[in-house]
């Protein structure tokens, strides 16, 4: 016959897990890193070649170190960056003011033709810019971009950019709406006084 | 005589605590799943700028994080400096963490190695475009710039 296993005493197995639940709770962060992703341009192998861009194409987006705006010479503000920048790369039929545009065939739409803008926004900060001001700036720049990627992907798709599922549907969209932020590299340009 | 029997025996009933642990238990799963364990101790003040367009990170064994910001040591003054892993270090370091960073990983998951941007909202430019030449020179191409999230009026979007 066997003996009767005496009942292992449980009632300290809350205030084990209590402790194993504080060490976690101390020892780790819930924070999700997210930001604003961005791709560096790769290291000129010689300083000499410059990329031919027409001036018409270039929206030109300085900020200096009192965080000033200037969009395209004329002092800007960046409540209406984004619908400035907006404004310059969308298609301008023979407008000298906007970017050249140009026809684009698309294979994956049985050789439809779109018409797409030139255009390049180009940004220079100066060394005592704010981060933060940067980082508004950037922010405009990515908010006008992904609109502009939405407008385009109801224009072909009938759905949002972000609704689309297909890879080949986004690749087609990214062709036709490049982010073409190019940043120079930046120099005293000094603060406005 | 039966008056007095009432006086003893009353008093509310133990509650069962035997789930107890179970609930416990149930929390701290919760935990262990959504968290993640903290790495590095961060020297530098980190007040993120907001942004609305973010993207979240999506492999979390990827990124490579090069804080910024001003000491939160007062005795190291109040110039922002870089920190790599757990120590302050200089500019010309970075494409030695860089390449460290590269060594710690899979051969195949090199290419995706994506390096995190953490500075401080006040910091000046000029630190952040020395990192952005460093890590163009090491060929560090992918990288992000690290804010808090920030709500925006929704406008037709």
């Amino acid at each position: 016959m066997a003996r009767p296993v005496p009942e292992i005493n449980a009632g300290s197995t809350a205030d084990i897990a209590f402790l194993l639940l504080i060490f976690f709770l101390v020892t780790t962060t819930m924070d999700t890193d997210s930001g604003i992703v961005r791709k560096l341009p790769p290291p000129v192998e010689n300083n000499d070649e410059q990329a031919d861009v027409k001036e018409r194409n270039v929206l030109k987006i300085l900020v200096n170190s009192h965080n000033m705006l200037l969009v395209d010479g004329k002092p800007g503000n960046i409540d209406n960056l984004k619908d400035k920048t907006k404004d310059f790369m969308a298609v301008h039929h023979n407008n000298d003011d906007y970017p050249e545009v140009k026809e684009v065939e698309v294979e994956e739409l049985g050789g439809r033709k779109i018409w797409v803008s030139k255009g390049i926004v180009s940004l220079k900060n100066d060394r005592g810019t704010s981060y933060d001001m940067y980082i508004q700036v950037q922010n405009e720049l990515a908010r006008a971009f992904n609109e502009m990627k939405d407008e385009m992907s109801v224009n072909i798709y009938n759905a949002k950019y972000n609704q689309l599922i297909k890879k080949d549907e986004i690749k087609v969209i990214n062709k036709l709406v490049p982010v073409r932020v190019s940043e120079a590299e930046p120099e005293d340009i000094g603060g406005g006084n | 005589m039966s008056r007095f029997k009432t006086k003893k025996g009353k008093g509310s009933p133990a509650i069962n605590t035997s789930s107890l642990p179970d609930i416990i238990f149930m929390l701290l799963f919760f935990f262990m799943v959504t968290t993640t364990m903290r790495e590095v101790t961060v020297m530098v003040s980190q007040n993120m700028p907001q942004a609305s367009e973010i993207q979240k990170l999506e492999k979390k064994s990827l990124v490579s994080y090069i804080y910024v910001g001003a000491p939160k040591d007062k005795n190291l003054g109040t110039n922002e400096r870089i920190q790599l892993n757990d120590v302050l270090a200089n500019i010309d370091e970075i494409p030695e963490f860089i390449a460290h960073e590269r060594e710690a990983r899979d051969e195949a998951d090199r290419k995706l190695l994506t390096t995190s941007l953490k500075v401080d909202g006040e910091t000046k430019m000029g630190v952040v475009s020395d990192i952005k030449q460093q890590l163009r020179k090491s060929g560090a191409l992918k990288i992000n710039y690290s804010t808090k999230k920030k709500r925006v009026i929704a406008d037709n979007r």
